[in-house]
């Protein structure tokens, strides 16, 4: 296709112009502020921070700090059944707001407000309100029981639990909004036919519903697993990695190091999540660039 | 009339019992903000659910920056608002040129951008902040405006470029064609036949941006350090930063920074909706 452009917009020298089209040549030219953006601030920053990483006394450091392995392990737990509970419940959500009912739409629009607000308010006052003794929770459950509530986000195992709840609250909306679409892909008739011949709710689920979805379902759990890796927010304001450093993922210990003037083992930090992002971001390429 | 059935009522009744419980998750941490803001400090802290004495001082101390936390109020929220602007704008300029080009114009090498941009989407924004950091500190933008915008400009393109590339491969061809027959110009067509069909995608992918860059938290934290340059998620982190922090101000700060983006969310919701199809929003 040649598209011809004015005169004084033609690129002098024969080698450039006897190969591309003027429109090619307005291609590369409307193509290069993307191209110095990714250079400058993609190319540039992760070259010069594996460079940074290259020493093998890095990750001998990172062996043997005990922080490292707990965010290790805390970012498996919260990859693993956080991100998987979440799925779940937004299948399940999925299926309740694909009723007809005018009361669920309205639900459907309220529903959408953790997404739509930004999570730093958001978050902070659910940490006040886990605040042992001026929060709202401990003081109902002081008020119903007389007993003193737990110390919430002094205990790593319940803060840790308290920063997926967070983070499942925050985004589940939209996952639950995406499987919504998927379902409401599926065609009408199959219901009803399945309806004609007795079919139980499960046998709907399992036999129309599922199938039809379970791509979708497998690439949104796959791509909720490689964004939550980057939920630096949930931890971070809610529990600030403590107590102890004992509630740290691997985002939020990647700037702690930083903090702590510690570039080089960040940057070992982030390369040791790299054999499991790496084969999570192919598989999702290959998907999504079909 | 026909009484609505048994079957009915237990359908309805099972409806309920998923709705009240989806109703309170969703609303507990918001209106637990919305109560703080609205509260004096003494109601505030006593776990009622509606306090004894309803006040807007709390908006009054925000908007007279009358609070050590708050002297820089207005000064971070046009911070905010000028980073989030700028964002939109740069974003949609570089992602809608290079769209153009990879999608219209067929580039060489334009597939392979592409992929890049995609491979970009999927790194995790937190591990990319790191050497970010460090690199902004090389150019020496650290504390400037630009080091934000640049680095959530980076962050923002890859999706938008995928999205408005997804979105100009729908044009006919035949548009394109019958422009150059007419003797248009490559700009020409651009201006004239690629923008105005593309209006609806630019609209989502600048609302994503603008509130990208609205809400981001880490990027502006290590970025950003000076009271009057900071954006005002920075500053309500800083809240933290005392033993004795006013919480009531704190959220009521929140509340007012969390209107807009909800505001703007809702008004595109439409446009929202529609993008999302095309894909996946990042959350």
């Amino acid at each position: 296709m040649a598209i011809t452009l004015s005169g004084d917009q033609a690129i002098p020298g024969p080698p450039l112009s006897s190969r591309l089209t003027p429109a090619q040549v307005w291609g590369i030219i409307l193509l290069a502020p993307y191209l110095l953006v990714f250079l400058a601030f993609v190319v540039y920053p992760v070259g010069y921070g594996l460079w940074l990483a290259r020493a093998p006394s890095n990750y001998v450091a990172l062996y043997n700090d005990p922080i490292f392995a707990r965010a290790a392990v805390n970012t498996l737990i919260f990859l693993v059944i956080g991100i998987n509970i979440k799925m779940l419940i937004a299948l399940f959500l999925s299926g309740f707001f694909a009723q007809q009912r005018t009361w669920i739409k309205w639900l459907s629009v309220i529903f959408i407000l953790p997404w739509a607000v930004p999570s730093i308010p958001t978050i902070l006052s659910v940490r006040f309100m886990l605040n042992p003794e001026w929060g709202m929770i401990n003081h109902y459950i002081f008020s119903l029981t007389g007993d003193d509530g737990p110390n919430w986000l002094n205990d790593p195992t319940v803060a840790l639990t308290m920063a997926i709840a967070v983070h499942i609250w925050k985004s589940l909306p939209f996952w639950t909004l995406i499987l919504i679409t998927g379902r409401l892909a599926i065609s009408h008739d199959l219901f009803e036919a399945a309806e004609v011949d007795g079919a139980s709710w499960w046998q709907k689920f399992r036999f129309i519903t599922w199938p039809s979805m379970q791509t979708l379902y497998v690439t949104c759990t796959l791509l909720s697993m490689i964004w939550t890796l980057g939920d630096f927010n949930s931890v971070y304001l809610l529990t600030g990695g403590g107590p102890a450093d004992l509630t740290h993922v691997l985002a939020t210990l990647g700037i702690r190091y930083l903090r702590l003037d510690q570039l080089s083992l960040a940057m070992a930090s982030i390369v040791c999540a790299m054999p499991f992002v790496l084969p999570l971001v192919y598989f999702m390429m290959k998907r999504l660039s079909r | 009339m026909k009484l609505p059935s048994l079957r009915d009522v237990a359908t309805e009744a099972r409806l309920l019992l998923i709705g009240i419980p989806v109703f309170l998750w969703t609303m507990i941490p918001i209106y637990h903000m919305f109560l703080f803001a609205i509260s004096p400090k003494e109601d505030a802290f006593s776990g009622k659910l509606w306090p004894d004495h309803p006040t807007l001082h709390n908006f009054e101390i925000v908007f007279k920056q009358q609070h050590y936390f708050l002297r820089d109020f207005y000064v971070q929220f046009w911070n905010s608002t000028v980073i989030a602007v700028s964002v939109g704008v740069l974003t949609l300029f570089i992602a809608t040129a290079a769209a153009f080009s990879i999608s219209r114009l067929k580039v060489p090498g334009g597939r392979a951008v592409l992929n890049l941009a995609l491979f970009t989407y999927f790194i995790p924004a937190a591990f990319l902040a790191v050497p970010m950091y460090r690199t902004m500190g090389n150019y020496g933008l650290l504390n400037n405006h630009w080091s934000l915008i640049l680095a959530m400009v980076t962050i923002a393109s890859p999706y938008a470029i995928w999205v408005l590339k997804q979105a100009s491969d729908k044009l006919p061809v035949e548009l394109d064609e019958a422009a150059v027959m007419d003797g248009a110009t490559t700009l020409q067509i651009f201006r004239l036949v690629y923008l105005p069909l593309m209006m609806p995608s630019l609209v989502a992918i600048g609302t994503y941006a603008v509130l990208l860059a609205w809400n981001e938290y880490l990027y502006a934290f290590l970025l950003l350090s000076n009271d009057r340059d900071i954006t005002l998620p920075v500053a309500l982190g800083n809240f933290l930063a005392a033993d004795d922090s006013p919480w009531e101000l704190l959220m009521t700060t929140g509340f007012i920074y969390a209107l807009p983006p909800a505001a703007v969310y809702y008004a595109f919701r439409r446009y929202m909706v529609g993008g999302l199809t095309a894909g996946a929003v990042k959350s």
